[in-house]
């Protein structure tokens, strides 16, 4: 039995959606689909808000199914799914926030990423308020405030400990500083432009943004992509993937103040950059996937470049997990230090290697499988431990897995086009796509009409995983806060938007 | 690791030859800094990195500064982690308006003298992020700025010919 088939048998089927059903759903269906994501049932990847509707993405891992409730709210109003799925309560503030649907029944009434500041017509006048921090009580308890601008050359945003001593009794994130209204500035605007944009939601993860919402369009219009630019998008994913572990893995071993292997691997970090130059003539490649396939292909001589660096990466990365395996004094500072349940996981949904280093083996490359995933071997890393040791090895796995994928969409490239052009430039459709960037999945939904987009929402896998930061470190010392951070990983840009 | 280090002192630097200072950036440069500041602060700059809101792909390159081929520090320029001990702020991203006021604050909060660079083209004139109700503008409609460095992302190698025109005559 699927929930999700039962729920949306119930709703008004949106033909224009795909490729999995969108339906249009009573109060009734609505309560019923907060219940079953209550209950475990089904996986909440994401609930956003367009005009005067809400709308939930929902997933029956089990199943493998997948659809989009929406529900109409007239009124402005619609039922909290927050108050019974905590995963749900920055995305109904954010509803509020941006669109001013209510959340009826919601646990947390404050604005989440309005800060009083916007320049709408609606802001005019509107007194501005203090935000109310949650408030810890007991004897001896501190408060330290960090942020906006932190120490580090990283993004903007506001974390308020309360510690008593050295521990950490609560720690409670502020966001939305870099919110850029994104989703306004796409609204009305064409395709390429769209791209673009999408390109710029989350700069580490710009491949696969740009990834996800060429596949969101593609399935909006139905646009075939040419074999060769498929496979072109799953090396850029890929090279990407690996730029971001290289990068992670070395800078989550210089919070411990482990410098060496931060130095070596910000030279295969940037080794990937550089081929990524070579290969497709951009550094962190923006703007290189649009819809319908690639926009450049690889130079000639590229495919032995391309195996020089895999092999000499492997070589080397090995060495350095060598290294941070043989090194007692920095596993002191990683093992069990950061602990993410495997039970939060799970409620949250948490994607990526968050998720994967606490038992939750969500991989939306094998889950939900894409080209070029679907025809290439792919084995997802999964530990139980949940701690910043085990955020670690999941990475290091991800690293040996991205690297043979390299190699098998290299013996698979043959000669071909690598973009399909829209016959029909005025088309009109809905379409969703789930991509897994190197942080987790990412979520593009988009209505098209006659060509522009009327609407795009897109969801950062961080939005699952900024609210375990806070449990996870709950009862570790504030020293160790980096560390669990730096394992995170959380984007600013891409969960502000 | 004894491997490791013995490769580091054995092997040849992977650290690329310095670039020339960008002559746009001279020109800029020349126009807006008072030479007895320029002197003052001498050829070593603390800088304070500050993401006004940007989408990220700035800080990483900036970050690449560091690393064994870039060795932003050969040059006398350091990141530091407050703006209290800044020479220079580098600034990116189109400033939001959540930004605004803790961009002003960084700035109040640098010693003089100081210089502001502006790093990607967000930076200049909020770029593609631009005309949105939650973006005020290029860093320059905040505070002044003393030196853009254009791209998106700059490569590293530019920003290094940026920063280095800060500290040519």
């Amino acid at each position: 039995m699927t929930a999700i088939g039962d729920l949306t048998r119930q709703g008004q089927i949106v033909a224009a959606h795909r490729p999995w059903p969108r339906a249009v759903v009573t109060p009734a269906v609505w309560q019923a689909m907060t219940e079953a994501l209550a209950d475990g049932h089904l996986t909440l990847l994401g609930l956003w808000a367009e005009g005067k509707s809400v709308h939930a993405a929902v997933h029956a891992i089990d199943a493998g199914d997948l659809a989009v409730l929406s529900l109409d709210c007239p009124d402005g109003k619609f039922p909290s799914v927050g108050k019974a799925h905590a995963p749900a309560i920055r995305l109904e503030r954010t509803a509020r926030d941006v669109h001013g649907l209510e959340p009826i029944g919601a646990v947390d009434n404050r604005p989440w990423l309005d800060h009083g500041q916007w320049k709408r017509p609606q802001d005019k006048g509107r007194p501005a308020t203090q935000y109310q921090f949650l408030p810890a009580e007991g004897e001896s308890l501190h408060e330290i405030p960090v942020g906006p601008v932190h120490a580090g050359i990283i993004e903007p945003g506001h974390f308020r400990f309360t510690a008593n001593g050295e521990t950490v009794v609560r720690l409670e994130e502020r966001l939305g500083y870099v919110h850029k209204g994104i989703e306004g500035l796409m609204a009305g605007t064409p395709l390429d432009r769209a791209a673009r944009l999408a390109g710029r939601v989350s700069g580490d993860s710009t491949v696969a943004y740009s990834f996800a919402i060429a596949r969101a369009v593609e399935a909006a219009l139905a646009l075939d992509v040419p074999p060769r630019a498929q496979l072109l998008r799953g090396l850029m994913a890929e090279l990407e993937r690996l730029a971001n572990h290289f990068g992670d893995i070395g800078a989550i071993c210089n919070d411990a103040s482990f410098v060496m292997i931060h130095a070596h691997c910000g030279v295969l970090r940037e080794g990937t950059l550089r081929l990524a130059e070579r290969c497709f003539g951009h550094r962190l490649m923006m703007d290189r996937i649009v819809p319908g396939g690639v926009a450049t292909d690889l130079p000639p001589d590229a495919n032995d470049e391309i195996k020089t660096f895999v092999a000499n990466a492997r070589k080397r990365f090995k060495q350095l997990v060598g290294l941070y395996d043989k090194t007692a004094s920095l596993q002191d500072r990683t093992v069990r230090t950061g602990i993410l349940s495997p039970a939060l996981a799970r409620k949250f949904g948490a994607g990526g290697y968050v998720g994967r280093a606490s038992g939750r083996g969500f991989d939306t490359r094998c889950a939900l499988p894409y080209a070029p995933y679907d025809a290439l071997r792919l084995d997802v890393p999964v530990l139980n431990a949940g701690d910043v040791d085990a955020r670690i090895w999941i990475r290091i796995r991800e690293v040996e897995q991205s690297l043979s994928l390299v190699e098998q969409i290299l013996a698979r490239l043959e000669p071909g086009a690598i973009l399909t052009a829209a016959e029909d430039q005025q088309a009109s459709g809905e379409g969703m796509a789930l991509v897994e960037g190197f942080r987790g999945d990412i979520l593009v939904w988009l209505r098209i009409e006659a060509g522009i987009v009327a609407h795009c929402h897109l969801r950062d896998p961080s939005w699952f995983q900024w609210p375990l930061l806070e449990a996870v470190i709950e009862g570790n010392i504030v020293a160790d806060f980096p560390l669990c951070n730096k394992s995170f990983n959380c984007s600013y840009s891409g969960h502000d938007l | 690791m004894r491997t490791l280090v013995l490769e580091g002192i054995i092997k040849a630097p992977l650290t690329e030859a310095p670039p020339k200072a960008d002559k746009a950036a001279l020109a800029e440069i020349a126009s807006k800094v008072d030479a007895a500041a320029k002197k003052r602060l001498g050829r070593s700059l603390s800088i304070r990195e500050v993401d006004a809101g940007s989408c990220n792909g700035c800080e990483l390159e900036i970050h690449a500064l560091n690393n064994a081929f870039y060795d932003l520090e050969r040059f006398g320029f350091r990141f530091v982690a407050s703006p209290r001990h800044a020479d220079v702020l580098m600034v990116t991203g189109p400033v939001t308006t959540n930004m605004r006021e803790a961009l002003e604050r960084t700035y109040a909060a640098t010693p003089d003298p100081k210089w502001v660079v502006a790093v990607g083209d967000c930076a200049v004139d909020a770029g593609i992020f631009a005309g949105s109700y939650a973006v005020v503008g290029g860093v320059s409609s905040v505070i002044p700025v003393d030196l853009h460095i254009r791209g998106c992302p700059p490569s590293p190698m530019q920003l290094l010919q940026g920063l280095l025109a800060l500290i040519e005559k």
